[in-house]
């Protein structure tokens, strides 16, 4: 910023309480993920100690018990014991398939709502605005009987087309916005040329809106991800992705005192968030601002 | 564009939300009508040597016949949405009639659970909308006299609460106020009560949620306003200084007004998410507390049996809160573009 360097002189009062509040929010923020992942090495007497708190840092029983501060006990328990490897694939398949098969959707959509200028295009878009509202769990108590009638409760591809078209209206939003940069005058020169509509959508204007795409992607991974009330009632216990499957711990591994194996698998769910975070940190923040910044 | 193509372009995606989204809204509402089958009941007489007696047995197999062959269940008209777990006419102004006084009265309805949900979801909603904007824009302003280096660190952390998991990140904090985790026992100590639980009264499981909601929120609010921060026109700020405005009136005249259609559009995208707060309660396992209507349409469908009359009522009754909460914005961007 250049302007500030130049024309704004901080008194020290103000810097100590912008650092101070900064110092405190970089704690409030990330400091529960590091104190979990660094617990999830412990077992249950560490972690949710009785008698002294310090013990989740030190890992005094968990040293008594294995004969080292660390122990991977906690996630061969989830991952081997519990299958948690069967969610976290089934999780990856459907985070894929919904990026990609939203993706494809939402840059044809996405493109016509940004090139038309009908009375309908907009009414669409609003229509999309009031549908990206709707609780997603109004649509599953809609979805569970015709699904049951249909016999396609219970499987991965259900769950699949159900989160792309829940996904659509904000996808249709965030590319539009996108393909509104994109200046007119390339698709015109294109059609001029004697391309048609498809051709200059293909070859013309997608290679220019890879940021867009890449930002929208990762939007749609994130709700694909993060997702529990379509994946908590729509797919069966045999394809349970990620998150139903910690839910599931909690109702029966919190009696048996194994709730470390929930510790363990929300570490591992949170792991890829983390990659996620760290490569692509400008795009996700220029994706939350395309729709606010450009109008 | 011409018409035909604007369709062809949009179909896939118009088919996909027809499909899964338009349609379950009315399958919803034609479920809301109906109301699961009466069990078939076989009643028998056994006589022995003292006398005749009478007994009831459900006939599973004629119940389940009857299932597979109406599986909405019975015609119900509006029953569902009058009765007790919705919107229980009869038992609030049974609750106003027989009131002592008027928090007797509320204390009467919060005991009905479709408005327990409803109190807390649009408290939930409004308290944490303008904590998340205050921190937010606070928060932009202070990231954003930082240098370039610990910039890019700060965002990275103050990322995290936003794109994680909503569950996971609710259990994450879950797991630390328990009364064996670190916030839990810390309070204890602070407040010298080692019975001290943050899940044992309503007030402190809604404070907890209602936190909980701000910390996932605020980095949505703040990345919105940092990126805003950064198009406020240098001159602009530059020439009210020199008109000697303080470094307080540049916030108030110049930042603040050049921001305000942000905070529109964080408020909008707000309220929509915090409309169907769901995770947190079964992630902090609030619900003996604290209830929204996402989460009772949930329980309703993970009951044994599942109750699909309750669940499509409350869910039409929620789809009509979003409704309300959207026309304001609706009407304003209509109106803006018909006069463009």
């Amino acid at each position: 910023m250049s302007h500030e360097s130049a024309t704004q002189h901080r008194s020290t009062p103000l810097l100590i309480a912008t650092s101070a509040f900064i110092f405190i929010w970089l704690i409030v923020a990330a400091f529960p993920f590091f104190w979990t992942m660094w617990g999830s090495f412990k077992i249950q007497a560490d972690f949710f100690s009785k008698s002294d708190w310090s013990n989740a840092v030190t890992g005094v029983n968990t040293t008594a018990r294995y004969g080292h501060a660390f122990t991977g006990v906690a996630y061969e328990g989830a991952w081997v014991q519990q299958d948690f490897w069967r969610a976290a694939v089934n999780s990856l398949i459907v985070t894929v398939s919904v990026v990609v098969i939203s993706l494809t959707f939402g840059t044809l959509g996405g493109y016509a709502l940004a090139r038309s200028t009908a009375r309908y295009a907009f009414a669409l878009l609003i229509v999309a605005l009031i549908f990206r509202a709707m609780p997603h769990i109004t649509l599953v108590s809609g979805y569970l009987l015709p699904f049951f009638k249909l016999n396609i409760w219970g499987y991965l591809p259900t769950a699949i087309i159900v989160l792309v078209a829940i996904n659509q209206p904000f996808t249709l939003w965030m590319l539009r916005s996108f393909f509104m940069n994109v200046p007119r005058e390339l698709d015109e020169s294109a059609l001029v040329d004697g391309c048609t509509r498809g051709q200059a959508f293909c070859y013309v204007i997608m290679p220019v809106m890879w940021p867009g795409v890449i930002t929208t992607g990762l939007f749609s991974f994130l709700l694909a991800y993060n997702d529990f009330a379509v994946t908590a009632t729509i797919l069966n216990q045999h394809n349970q992705t990620m998150v139903p499957k910690i839910a599931s711990f909690l109702g029966t591994t919190q009696t048996e005192g194994n709730v470390m194996f929930a510790v363990a698998s929300v570490v591992s769910a949170t792991a890829p968030l983390f990659v996620l975070v760290l490569v692509f940190q400008r795009n996700i923040v220029s994706g939350l601002t395309a729709g606010a910044v450009k109008g | 564009m011409p018409h035909r193509t604007f369709w062809l372009f949009i179909a896939p995606s118009g088919i996909a939300m027809l499909l899964f989204i338009a349609l379950p809204i009315v399958s919803v509402i034609v479920q809301s009508l109906h109301i699961e089958n009466e069990k078939v009941l076989i009643v028998s007489e056994s006589c022995g040597p003292f006398g005749c007696k009478e007994t009831t047995r459900v006939d599973e197999e004629a119940s389940a016949a009857l299932n597979a062959e109406r599986p909405l269940g019975r015609f119900n008209g509006i029953g569902t949405y009058t009765n007790r777990n919705h919107l229980a006419f009869e038992e609030v102004s049974a609750a106003w009639s027989g009131r002592s006084s008027f928090a007797d009265f509320v204390d009467g309805v919060m005991n009905l659970p479709f408005y327990k949900a409803l109190v807390f979801t649009l408290t939930y909603t409004f308290v944490s909308t303008p904590f998340v904007l205050a921190l937010g824009f606070t928060l932009a302003l202070a990231v954003n006299s930082l240098h370039r280096w610990l910039k890019g660190v700060v965002i990275f952390a103050t990322l995290l609460p936003f794109i994680i998991t909503p569950l996971i990140g609710s259990l994450v904090l879950f797991w630390m106020i328990d009364a064996d985790g670190i916030i839990g026992k810390t309070l204890q100590f602070i407040f010298d009560n080692p019975e001290l639980s943050l899940k044992a009264s309503p007030a402190l499981t809604w404070i907890t949620i209602i936190t909980y909601g701000i910390w996932h929120s605020t980095p949505f609010a703040f990345i919105v306003f940092y990126a805003g921060l950064q198009t406020v026109p240098g001159e602009t700020l530059e020439s009210a200084m020199i008109d000697g405005a303080s470094r307080w009136e540049r916030t108030r005249y110049v930042v603040i007004p050049y921001l305000a259609p942000l905070v529109v559009f964080v408020c909008l995208i707000h309220l929509m998410d915090a409309f169907r707060v769901f995770e947190p309660i079964v992630g902090f396992n609030a619900s003996a507390n604290a209830t929204s209507l996402s989460w009772i349409i949930y329980n309703d469908l993970s009951q044994e049996v599942q109750l699909f009359g309750s669940a499509g009522a409350t869910s039409v009754l929620t789809i009509i809160g979003v409704m309300i909460l959207l026309a304001p914005v609706v009407w304003l961007t209509w109106r803006d573009y018909r006069s463009a």
